[in-house]
């Protein structure tokens, strides 16, 4: 075929397409018809918001929970709570450490 | 096993044979049912995966979900080679062909006068993003620490400043390259800006539009997006498709016709 205008890949550019691009056209746009298998557009827009969460959860920390954003520098502290987890087990050592050089004492602390 | 009709798009009937081995979702292969001067591309989906129950917690599942709707693009994608489809949302299902006919003549007036509004064009998808800086800004606040409280504020103010100012250049230079592109395209649509965490892409994106331009000037638009790719620094320009003309099949395209 001669026709100019790029067509698209035979077998789809699909395959390479970004995801979210895809996503975007294939759940957002195209023409609207309720099959008689009923998933209204509430639903589908519903879905469409947990998807962004799970996406994100799946590309962002790839863990359980949708905290994904305190990855985010921009929207929490992360960076600095991470901080505050090593001074804690710094300390934690340090304690220890004292601890064992005077042994007998420490404990009769605690009640 | 029983089966559903799941509908990719719906055609003008097109003398060019679909590629042999194109496989629809699930690996099927896509079947053409002709019903009053239209053609509805099919096939055949399990009614596990399908039914109403079955695909409200499918549409969930984000591997399901992923291949499906790539599987769908590329049954799309396959007949914007061959003509020019009207596609359809993800998930349009029928119970057999006989709803499927009763749906296409229900609608027959809205798809034809879709088809030809659609006839020959593509979409292509534009995107701006303003690209971040990576550590320009911590350099000279670690440099010098703030002498006092005056000058710390002094310098945060300074900071966002910098960053208002790069965003009002970057949407500055979305607004200009919108105006460029619209011209020579037939209808554009702006949809919202694609979330970082879902798209994965670098950078704030400022600016995700869809033009649609007929197939015999897409060179030239392409072109011109290139061509203004290296305008702005700090800022990026992306370009995807052709597309089906997925932005442009709504219901207010059918009925901006009929006014």
């Amino acid at each position: 075929m001669t026709m100019p205008g790029r067509l698209p890949e035979p077998y789809g550019q699909g395959s390479g397409a970004n995801l979210a691009d895809i996503l975007e056209r294939v759940l957002d746009k195209g023409i609207v018809i309720a099959g008689d298998i009923k998933i209204n557009l509430l639903d589908i827009e519903l879905l469409t918001i947990k998807l962004r969460l799970i996406v994100a959860s799946v590309d962002k920390a790839k863990e359980m929970g949708i905290d994904w954003w305190e990855t985010d520098p921009a929207l929490s502290s992360g960076a600095r709570r991470n901080e505050l987890a090593r001074e804690n087990a710094e300390l934690r050592e340090r304690l220890a450490r004292l601890e064992e050089l005077e042994p007998g004492r420490a404990p009769k602390e605690a009640p | 096993m029983t089966g559903l009709r799941y509908v990719y798009a719906v055609c003008r009937p097109f003398g060019t044979p679909l590629q042999a081995q194109l496989t629809g979702i699930g690996g099927a292969p896509p079947a053409l049912v002709r019903h009053h001067g239209l053609v509805a591309v099919v096939s055949t989906v399990p009614e596990a995966d399908f039914s109403e129950e079955a695909l409200k917690a499918r549409l969930e599942d984000l591997d399901w979900l992923a291949a499906t709707a790539r599987a769908h693009q590329g049954v799309i994608d396959a007949l914007t080679t061959v003509t020019t489809p009207l596609p359809l949302r993800l998930a349009t299902v029928f119970r057999d062909d006989s709803a499927l006919r009763t749906m296409i003549e229900t609608r027959e007036d809205s798809f034809r006068r879709l088809l030809d509004r659609l006839d020959g064009r593509v979409e292509w998808g534009v995107k701006v993003y303003l690209e971040e800086e990576p550590a320009a800004e911590p350099a000279p606040a670690a440099a010098a620490k703030p002498a006092s409280g005056r000058d710390y504020l002094r310098r945060r103010r300074e900071q966002s400043h910098a960053r208002e100012d790069k965003w009002q250049r970057a949407e500055a230079f979305a607004r200009s390259l919108h105006e460029r592109l619209s011209a020579p395209a037939e209808d554009h649509r702006l949809h919202p800006p694609q979330n970082a965490a879902l798209s994965g892409a670098a950078g704030r994106n400022v600016l995700n539009a869809a033009y649609l331009v007929p197939r015999a000037h897409s060179e030239e638009f392409v072109e011109l997006v290139d061509r203004t790719k290296d305008e702005a620094p700090g800022i990026r320009v992306e370009l995807t498709g052709p597309w089906a003309a997925y932005s442009f099949s709504g219901e207010d395209a059918a009925a901006e016709e009929v006014r």
